[in-house]
């Protein structure tokens, strides 16, 4: 079999899987990662690089004025689509710098009124690291368990809640089994209890109805580049009544961003955030019908050809867009290799640095064998049917041949339980 | 992650796949890793009584690309040793030939592990001295 390298540098093998018309090699199937700009997005933002290149602070000439007007029209364009109002909205270098922001900035607000912080297992590492980190400054952090389907139980948020609780920090949706969490009575809890509540809602923004009204948010952090925007742009939500949260500023310098975030703004990115969020306000409803039908779709495909295959999360409060499936008995890294002119994600420990499978599919209480065997997958704005077809139809075609090669598959097929072979661990 | 050529080469087209019947006296078999380290290679050899020589070789495997590359190079360089020699056959040896890098040479170290434990399982079933323990599953 030959080997041909693509455009991009990917190389892609040679593949029994029939290429429908229309499709193009490689596939984009990893929209939680990152997203493609939208054209548009991209071209609101061009102005800003070239003769609009004014600095969004400068006071006293048209040039600094235009560009003042661009960033506060961006702060209305995702005010609105979030239900909050524009002098709600912070800008910052993306969603790992909100989450920081958020949580150190409150906790270090409100130190006097308690220390401690509830967070969950599944939470994205810029949530989790920085709780660790305020646990080393002396700070008390609760990780609530999820239940089977990657849902937290209200009780033991409930229950996890005492006098010295400042800040509860649950995320809208999540980034690897797109579970959507039960945020408004999350918020109502929160509201009931005096505690603020944040959510890092990177993967909901844009994606699913967001509204820190009804969902009773007090900050929450979003992203440029989730929601077909640029990278290196993202925002802060943070409430200005009932309640009026406060929050430490971590960066300091010129007081810009109402002291919550110094620093020059990055204009054509701020641009690009609030054109990408007036596309999601306007189309996000019929594109999220579109995606959920070609997810069902895949997922359909994927299940009538194959056996031991596993849905990973509740499937009923789900993004449309996230299907992440277990291909039992097959592992993920060499399904990954199998299908390399497609781009998805792998819980696969072999897929990480740290060679620990996915500790979110863990938190699920999976075996490490089936964490080591899923695959996510991104449905985004730009895929289309016929690549969902050549998606399946390939994914089917390699865990088949994998999983003649695979020992498991064999005695699991002999009726060897194998949970009753002592491995030998390495 | 970018694979050498030779890694794609056995994951396009493994060598040897198969499974012989471990309950012959010529068979030795080698089942070694576990599903939650995401690592499992079954290796076997049929081995000639009177030659000592691994006439065949077979093997199976759950993992990455590397580990299955790794195993599939295994049987090839079994075939036509006698055991002796098979046990000489170092996992930097298949680090070397398939360009694994670091943190792939622990698929090298369990295809290596799989040799051995073959090897002994037939060494087992012919009265043979065991010359090294390797850890392996207990089926």
């Amino acid at each position: 079999m030959s080997n041909e390298m693509s455009d991009n540098g990917m190389i892609i093998t040679e593949s029994a899987t029939a290429l429908p018309e229309g499709v193009h090699l490689p596939i984009y199937m990893d929209n939680h990662a990152t997203t493609p700009m939208d054209p548009r997005v991209l071209e609101a933002m061009l102005p800003y690089f070239g003769a609009k290149f004014g600095n969004a602070a400068s006071r006293n000439h048209a040039f600094g004025w235009e560009a003042e007007q661009a960033v506060e029209k961006a702060r209305e364009q995702i005010a609105k689509l979030i239900g909050a109002t524009s002098k709600e909205i912070i800008f910052t270098s993306g969603a790992t710098e909100s989450n920081n922001l958020a949580i150190k900035g409150i906790a270090e607000m409100y130190r006097e009124r308690g220390n401690h912080i509830i967070t969950q297992a599944t939470e994205h590492k810029a949530v989790l690291d920085t709780c660790k980190r305020l646990e080393k400054a002396g700070y008390r952090v609760t990780y609530l368990p999820v239940q089977a389907d990657g849902l937290i139980d209200l009780e033991d948020l409930k229950n996890a809640m005492d006098d010295k609780t400042i800040l509860v920090s649950i995320m809208y949706a999540n980034n690897e089994i797109g579970v959507i969490q039960p945020i408004a009575e999350i918020g109502k809890l929160c509201h009931e209890k005096g505690v603020i509540f944040h959510t890092d809602a990177v993967q909901a923004v844009g994606k699913i109805p967001v509204d820190v009204q009804k969902d009773n948010i007090d900050v929450l952090s979003l992203s440029g580049h989730k929601v077909y925007g640029p990278k290196g742009v993202g925002a802060l939500y943070v409430r200005r009544r009932n309640p009026r949260v406060q929050i430490s500023e971590q960066i300091n310098g010129g007081g810009h961003e109402r002291g919550m975030r110094s620093g020059t703004l990055n204009v054509p990115g701020i641009v690009g955030l609030g054109a990408a969020c007036e596309i999601a306000m306007n189309e996000m409803e019929a594109e999220g019908k579109r995606e959920a039908e070609l997810r069902d779709y895949l997922k359909a495909k994927l299940e009538n050809a194959l056996d031991y295959v596993h849905v990973n999360g509740n499937m009923e409060h789900h993004l449309p867009g996230n299907l992440n499936m277990s291909f039992v008995y097959v592992e993920g890294e060499s399904l990954l290799m199998g299908i390399n002119d497609v781009a998805v994600s792998s819980g696969s420990a072999c897929t990480s640095a740290t060679l620990e499978p996915s500790y979110v599919l863990k938190a699920l209480g999976l075996g490490d064998d089936v964490a080591h065997s899923s695959i996510r997958f991104g449905l985004g704005r730009f895929n289309t049917k016929a690549e969902v077809d050549y998606v399946s139809d390939k994914v089917i075609d390699v865990v088949l041949k994998l999983r003649e090669l695979s020992p498991l598959y064999e005695m699991v097929k002999e009726g060897i339980d194998l949970t009753k072979i002592e491995w030998a661990a390495h | 992650m970018a694979y050498s050529d030779k890694v794609i080469d056995h994951y396009n087209n493994p060598r040897n796949v198969g499974q012989m019947d471990k309950t012959s006296g010529e068979v030795g078999t080698g089942l070694v890793g576990a599903p939650e380290c995401g690592d499992v290679m079954r290796l076997q050899i049929r081995v000639n009584p009177e030659t000592q020589v691994i006439e065949d070789a077979k093997f199976k495997t759950f993992g990455c690309g590397s580990a299955i590359a790794s195993s599939s190079l295994a049987t090839e360089w079994v075939k036509g040793k006698t055991v002796a020699e098979a046990l000489e056959i170092k996992n930097t040896d298949i680090v070397k030939e398939l360009a694994l890098p670091p943190v792939k040479i622990h698929c090298s170290v369990l295809a290596e592990d799989a040799i051995r434990a073959a090897i002994g399982d037939w060494k087992k079933k012919n009265n043979v001295a065991e010359t090294e323990g390797v850890a392996v599953a207990a089926l």
